[in-house]
Order: structure tokens, then sequence, then C-alpha cells
């Protein structure tokens, strides 16, 4: 491939230490990848830090698991796969040539998404936790119908805060890196060669989202809502 | 172009794949499976992230490098996961007597 041309004739966003538009492409996603690999360690201590404590004390994690509201749960994936393919759609705007309005317009969507997936989670799903006083550290009330296990109720809350708190965290960072693509799309700067920055956000967006997955079915689902031993 | 461009009408097919995941599993968690209401759980779960790293985040179509360090990341991950629980699971597996039960008669006997 290194005839003449390709050195002369540069497409737009093409650096130069790099052979062709697919390697430059392909360097782009491994080092992505290699990010979300210590990402995948930064989450994976807090899942095994969960299990540890879920084995200790399984009556009052799925004591927990049952006062969150599974709906709110189940809605917020929903919306955040949801947000998945309109971020793929992005992508794939960019990759078959359409418009620069139709790139910015999946990422809109997406981050429109985003937003409404940290909007239940903040107004409905964590201010109904402090009215409930069920936040540690804030109020948090240990009720007496929990009976004997009801001290290692707030245990849970804490995995749960600080899991979904992190999670919210890579949301907002997300919504932020989508912010800057979409200005990055309204200059012209990606094309059908050229879409680097949306491939590796991309990337980032899904492994957001397949945190999520994790957590949905670990805090809201096991052990939550078949009846254990006179459970409501 | 560049990179592997997949159709439209996968990304849908995976969209609506991973909601009716999302639904099955909800449901199921309203039945008590057990020990299996966690494998089930996660097995749904696996599945849902095989689904969005296959397709979205196009690993289907990736070199093996890359396929080789996500891997390897994965493993890295069962490490810290197996070496963690290989401790906490397995605390009350022994089922001898502790070395010194045969004092316990004695000990008692003195209180």
């Amino acid at each position: 491939m290194a005839d003449a041309a390709v050195h002369n004739v540069h497409p737009p966003g093409f650096a130069h230490q790099f052979e062709d538009m697919e390697q430059q492409h392909e360097a782009g996603n491994l080092g992505m990848w290699v990010f979300l690999v210590t990402e995948i360690m930064f989450f994976g201590g807090l899942f095994a830090c969960y299990a540890v404590y879920r084995a200790l004390h399984l009556q009052p994690f799925e004591l927990g698991s049952r006062l969150l509201d599974v709906r709110f749960g189940a809605a917020n994936t929903a919306v955040l796969i949801a947000s998945s393919l309109t971020m793929a759609l992005a992508i794939h705007s960019a990759q078959a040539g359409k418009s620069k309005s139709a790139v910015m317009f999946y990422l809109a969507l997406t981050m429109i998404l985003g937003a409404a997936f940290l909007g239940i989670k903040f107004t409905f799903e964590w201010r109904h936790d402090f009215v409930e006083h069920l936040v540690p550290g804030f109020g948090f009330e240990v009720r007496p119908e929990w009976g004997a296990v009801g001290q290692q109720v707030p245990m849970f809350f804490c995995f749960y805060f600080f899991m979904t708190g992190l999670h919210a965290l890579h949301m907002i960072i997300g919504i932020g890196i989508l912010t800057v693509l979409t200005i990055m799309a309204s200059r012209g700067r990606f094309n059908e060669q050229y879409y680097a920055p949306l491939e590796v956000t991309g990337l980032y967006w899904h492994f957001v989202d397949i945190v999520w997955i994790f957590l949905f079915p670990l805090l809201y689902l096991i052990g939550g809502h078949y009846t254990m031993g006179g459970g409501h | 172009m560049t990179g592997h461009v997949v159709p439209v009408r996968a990304y849908m097919g995976v969209f609506l794949a991973l909601l009716a995941l999302t639904g099955l599993t909800t449901w199921v968690s309203y039945f008590d499976l057990g020990p299996m209401n966690t494998v089930v759980a996660l097995a749904i779960a696996v599945t849902k992230m095989l689904l969005v790293i296959l397709f979205f985040m196009h690993v289907k179509y990736s070199s093996g490098l890359t396929r080789l360090v996500i891997v390897a990341g994965f493993f890295w991950f069962a490490i810290l996961a197996a070496l963690t629980l290989s401790d906490e699971l397995t605390r009350n597996w022994s089922p001898s007597p502790a070395p010194w039960s045969f004092l316990l008669p004695l000990i008692r006997g003195l209180l």
C-alpha cells in the first residue's frame, strides 16, 4: 500500500504514523479496549466485593433488593439499551457517509436517552430512597419489621448507592464526550473514512451499558420478589 | 470505507433481543428457583453482554489481537473473582471436628 498516491493524498483525519486508515482504525480500537479492560477490573473489584458480602449476608441483601422498585430498574435498562442502539446508529450513519445532520441527530438522541436514564435514577429512585430513609449516612432508619438481620440492610444500600453512583458518573462523563462529538459532527469532522472518535466513544458507551446489564439483576432482581419466609 | 459496516437491520434485531431478554429476566425473577435464581439472572446478563460486545461493539468483525485483549481482561477478572470467593465460599467445608475438640468436655467440667 506504500505507493506514492497514498502518501500524497491524505484523507482527512489520517495520522502520518500509520500505514493506512485500516491500521489507524485498528490501533484506535485496540487502545480503547485496553482502557476498557482497566474498567472491567475497576468495576470488577466492586462486583467481587458485592459477591462476598452477599454470600455473608444473604437475607439482608434480599431484603434490601425487595425495597427497590423493579419498575424503575427495568425501565432504565430499556432506556439504556435504546441509547446503545442510537449510538450504534450514529456510527453507522458516519460509516455509510450519511449527512452530518444524521450523525448529529443520533448523537443528540443518545444524549437525551442518557439524560432520561439519569433523570429516572436521581429524581425518582434516589429521591424516593431518601424520603424512605434508605440512604446510609443520611438518616437511615432500620425498620422493626426487618427483624434480626435489619442491622445489615444498610450494607446492601451502601453497595447500591456506590455501584449505581459510579455507573451514573460514567454516564455523565459519556454525555460530556457526546456533547463534544456533536460539536465535531456539526463542523463536518467525520466522514466514511474517518469516524474514530465516534467509534471509540461508542465502545465506552456500550461498556457502560454492559455494567448496567449486570447491575440490574444483581441489585433489583435476585431474591427480590418471590416471597421468602413470609416476605411481602 | 474503514471497518465493517453492520446493517441497520442487524442492530434492530440485537436491540429487540436485548429488550426481550430484559423482559425475560424481570419475569423470571418473580419465581423462586432456589439457587438457580442467581444462575439464571447471570446467564441472561451474560447473553445480553455477548450481544452488545459482538454486534454493538463490532467485536464479531474485529481482529484476533483485539479479541485476545478482551478475553485477557475477562480472564483477569475471573482470577480476581475466583480467588476472592475461594476463601469466602469454602470456610465451612471442613466436616472434621477441630483438633482441640476432645478438650471440650474437660473445659466444661472445669467451668
